[in-house]
């Protein structure tokens, strides 16, 4: 209860900007910075955020126990050193990456000419703009926590730079920033669900710059092994009826006709042509499906989609694409057949495509494929069924690190090294086919997923990418096989880590693993309620209250009327006096109010006892009430200092059930 | 220059607005005590800091649309209501907050008079307050239901009675990003007590150090008698008249600088201006205070004591201070 005058106000009484920063203040800044700084390690260049740290490290230790000022002949080298390191590690200044590395950079300098509270404050300003610049490189929820985390030293900075603030211990100066924050968070998620959306970006192409990952048009053996150890979840499916058996989880993405000796490419293929036909053959499953953002612009839908969804189209060989980029977490809809018959004629075009191989490549597998041709005769089933069996009894392996390939690759592959995946054994076998004279091609997708039973949705990830192949039988179309079933079945029933067994790193374990997919349940919620909350679901937004499809006018009156009711609750709290006097001057004051409207007020300076003497002369019908009142109050207000619990209780009671009947006179 | 030039253009027309907003003026008029502040005397706007950091948010929202990045916008969004509700907080900081005493203290004309004033927290804490007036600034803090003396120094330069200039108690709590404040316009006057002279001649009846001895030396007036209390010196025992009484007694004398009085005439003194006259009275007052004198001093309309003592101090500088 003592008052703080603050020591130092007089000195300068008037330059609150100009005051010099405290250790607390200093202290704090250093964490704001720290946090922001930790936020952008992910996509820094390894050996920037180390000597940045440094930087913040050194810099934090000098303040603290030397004191003083930088020398210019310290800070203006690191200043011109950044752009250029930063250039060289880039080599553009332009664009996303470059831009927030050097944002990174120079907030961390400025804590080297932080002396002062206006300092400070423009730190912070700007360095909750990086912050949130950390976030243009992934929104997922644990990054987006660690942000918003970063928000409570920034804040707890500024409060420490309040002249006269008393300084509370280092945990406590959280406490009012995390209250604040808490209590902000309904004005919050007013205004992120009613902010109009923009319908096209004013500037730059968003995701650009961004790390492509995920399945690429071109496909040469070994080049998945990356996408094979990548955790990141690539699409969740929901199901409106019961999942496909695991057999079934094929999702189609491209389809590959060329092959140039080496890779798989996607390009030639003829984009106006309607889509093959298609006859199902058993029960269509409809799903919805959350892609993650790839950069690209061809979908994944399970095989074969019966049509494109909204905003996209579907080729001949049902391949499905947008006509932009994939920047953001996409939701669609699509019906599919799992169990169908494709194409049941083949046109000229597309059999030469079918048969197409580069001249002057893998002499021994052309010499195997033309031994089954002359064995079979043109059973394009037999000759698929002697690959498969090649694979299944030749002695061939499934290991995620195989041996590289020579110039010749099938060759190499199927004589030589026998040991490779998906990618591997899809292409070869297409090799296999089209040089027996049977039309075939690659499709490159995903297959497997994890059944996630409590969230109800199939959760893929890259690591589950695979690569089969389709082959045109006669009376049938195109048919799929799976070459990789052939050698290792588990890849197809039990998904990607079952076929990896045992070669996973330590990171991989299954324990792990299963502990991933669970929280995956976290990560998809977040995915679809904030990440995938788009104009399009912003303007079903005001469906409920008839208004179909919110313009930008309806949105912004929402907006408003939300916000201002928001506000005039907060504004109430604000106003709220706390009754802080005791129980028995606000029975009293009750009490004189009621007596008050009977035609009895308290004159000012009327003492409590005659005013009771007054009331019990003015109503005679309750004198005996009112003198039971007026002791009770005297005992209970002069008697002692603090009055006790149980009279003051029963003098509550008293008063609460006091009714004074208005005299007639 | 052009800084310059628009400062002292927003100064005019602040003053403008003042003479022509009744809601600005309205606060002018001075009140009693006590003030408490309620939401209809409580101003808020951002400050310069504020700006700026409103700027930053919007490129914050507009990054975070341009690039549809929802955590952004989300992250984007809480911040803004944070710092929204940081004015709340402004504002309850000083809701509530009442000035109850103003304590003006003393000062001669030319040097800077102290006021100190009592604030009263009510029912929550005030965290980093600022009082400015006059060109002073105060900061301050208070405990919840705690009250504090807040000290501001005015400037005086001449005397008589000095109103109170308006108060500004003011706060950026928490975060720095609004200024909430409130004007006070108490109506208290505080006195500034005229310039005493530099130089000049020694009152009359001021006599030299030296004669005046320790207490009882011979020619004393023997003032009467009193009860032997322990530590008298013997020498002041009367023995004679002790003889007659069950205790001994002890002799009293008149005290020594009882018989130092000087007489302060504004009458007496010719040959100057009127506040020349004022400026000498003020010294000889000062003076003989510092002498533990007795003084009277005669002014054209009143005649002050003879008397001693703070209180006489205070009352013949008021009223010299107070002389037309």
């Amino acid at each position: 209860m003592t008052p703080r005058p603050s020591a130092d106000a007089h000195l300068h009484p008037a330059t609150d900007a100009q005051r010099a920063l405290d250790r607390r203040a200093f202290d704090l800044l250093c964490l704001a910075v720290a946090a922001v700084l930790a936020a952008h390690v992910p996509h820094l260049p390894l050996w920037l955020s180390p000597a940045l740290a440094l930087v913040l490290a050194v810099r934090w230790a000098q303040r603290r126990w030397r004191g003083g000022r930088v020398p210019t002949l310290l800070k203006l080298p690191l200043v011109a050193a950044l752009p250029l390191a930063i250039l060289a590690a880039y080599g553009t200044p332009f664009g996303r990456a470059p831009g927030s590395a050097l944002a990174v950079g120079m907030l961390v300098l400025k804590l080297l000419e932080s002396e002062r509270a206006r300092d400070a404050r423009s730190a912070i300003a700007f360095g909750s703009f990086v912050a949130m610049s950390a976030l243009l490189f992934g929104q997922s929820l644990p990054m987006t926590v660690l942000v918003a985390l970063a928000l409570l030293p920034m804040l707890a900075t500024l409060q420490a730079l309040q002249p006269a603030a008393a300084m509370p211990r280092f945990a406590h100066a959280f406490a009012r920033p995390a209250l604040l924050l808490a209590a902000s968070l309904p004005l919050a998620l007013v205004a992120f669900l009613f902010v109009p959306r923009l319908s096209a970006p004013l500037w730059g192409a968003p995701g650009a710059d961004q790390a492509r990952t995920g399945i690429s048009p071109r496909m040469a053996p070994g080049d998945f092994i990356d996408l094979l150890t990548d955790d990141r979840p690539a699409l969740r499916v929901a199901f409106d009826g019961a999942p496909p058996p695991p057999a079934q989880r094929y999702f189609r993405g491209l389809v590959m006709w060329r092959f140039d000796g080496r890779a798989w490419t996607a390009t030639d293929a003829a984009p106006s042509a309607a889509p093959e036909p298609l006859r199902p053959q058993a029960a269509t499953v409809a799903y919805e499906v959350t892609l993650e953002p790839t950069g690209r612009h061809w979908l994944f839908a399970l095989d074969t989609p019966l049509a494109p969804p909204a905003d996209a189209t579907m080729s001949a060989a049902r391949e499905l694409a947008r006509a932009r980029a994939i920047d953001a977490v996409l939701h669609y809809r699509v019906v599919s057949a799992p169990q169908r018959a494709l194409a049941p004629t083949l046109g000229d075009a597309e059999r030469r495509r079918g048969l197409q191989l580069p001249p002057g490549f893998d002499p021994r597998a052309r010499e195997l494929a033309e031994d089954w041709r002359r064995r079979y005769g043109g059973d394009a089933h037999a000759v698929a069924g002697a690959a498969l069996a090649l694979f299944h009894d030749g002695g061939f392996g499934y290991n995620l690190a195989a041996p590289p390939l020579g110039r010749d690759s099938v060759d190499d592959f199927l004589f030589g090294t026998k040991e490779g995946f998906c990618e591997h054994y899809a292409s070869s076998f297409v090799f296999l086919m089209r040089a027996a004279g049977i039309p075939a091609r690659v499709v490159t997708g995903y297959q497997g997923g994890y059944w996630n039973a409590l969230g109800g949705y199939l959760l893929v990830r890259q690591s589950d990418a695979h690569a089969w192949a389709e082959v045109w039988l006669p009376g049938q179309g195109w048919t799929r096989y799976d070459p990789t079933a052939a050698v290792r079945p588990e890849r197809v029933v039990l998904g990607a880590a079952a076929g990896a067994a045992g070669q996973g790193a330590w990171y991989q374990a299954d324990w792990l693993q299963a502990a991933r997919n669970r929280w995956d349940i976290v990560n998809r919620l977040w995915d679809r309620t904030v990440v995938g909350f788009d104009s399009l679901r912003q303007r079903g937004l005001l469906t409920p209250f008839g208004v179909e499809r919110a313009d930008w006018g309806a949105l912004a009156a929402a907006l408003a009327a939300l916000s201002a009711l928001v506000l005039s609750a907060s504004l109430l709290l604000a106003l709220a006096q706390r009754d802080r006097r005791d129980p028995l001057a606000a029975a009293q004051a009750r009490l004189e109010r009621r007596l008050a409207r009977a035609g009895v007020a308290r004159r000012p300076a009327e003492g409590p006892q005659h005013y009771f003497m007054r009331a019990a002369r003015a109503l005679p019908a309750q004198r005996a009430e009112l003198h039971a009142l007026g002791e009770a109050y005297l005992a209970l207000r002069y008697a002692c200092a603090a009055p006790a619990d149980e009279p003051l209780r029963n003098y509550l009671i008293q008063v609460r059930r006091f009714r004074p009947r208005r005299v007639v006179q | 220059m052009a800084v310059a030039a628009l400062r002292s253009l927003l100064s005019q027309a602040y003053a403008r607005a003042e003479r022509r907003l009744p809601a600005l003026t309205r606060l002018k008029a001075p009140e009693p005590l006590p003030i408490a502040l309620h939401r209809r005397r409580i101003y808020i706007v951002p400050t310069r800091f504020g700006l700026g950091f409103g700027a930053i948010l919007a490129t914050m929202l507009l990054s975070a649309l341009n690039y549809t990045n929802n955590a952004a916008l989300l992250l984007t969004c809480l911040l803004a209501a944070a710092a929204f509700n940081s004015m709340l907080l402004a504002f309850r900081t000083l809701d509530g907050l009442s000035l109850q005493a103003v304590r003006p203290g003393h000062a001669f004309a030319g040097t800077p008079l102290p006021v100190d004033l009592g604030f009263t927290a009510g029912g929550r804490a005030r965290a980093a307050l600022r009082l400015d007036g006059a060109g002073d600034a105060q900061h301050f803090a208070l405990d919840a239901n705690a009250s504090a003396d807040v000290r501001i120094e005015l400037p005086t330069e001449t005397r008589g009675p000095l109103p109170l200039p308006r108060l500004r108690v003011s706060t950026t709590w928490p975060f720095g990003l609004f200024r909430a404040w409130s004007w006070l316009s108490p109506d208290t006057r505080a006195l500034v007590y005229p310039r005493p002279e530099a130089h000049g001649p020694a009152a009359p009846g001021a006599d030299s150090e030296g004669e005046r001895a320790q207490g009882g030396a011979a020619g004393d007036a023997l003032a009467g008698l009193r009860e032997y209390r322990a530590g008298d010196p013997l020498k002041l025992v009367a023995w004679k008249a002790s003889a007659r009484h069950a205790n001994l007694l002890v002799k009293e004398f008149e005290h020594p600088r009882d018989r130092d009085e000087r007489r302060l005439d504004w009458h007496a003194i010719r040959g100057l201006s009127h506040e020349a006259r004022i400026a000498r009275l003020a010294r000889w007052v000062l003076e003989a205070h510092a002498a533990s004198a007795r003084w009277t001093l005669v002014l054209p309309a009143e005649t002050l004591g003879p008397d001693a003592g703070i209180g006489h101090y205070h009352r013949c500088l008021a009223a010299l201070a107070l002389l037309p």
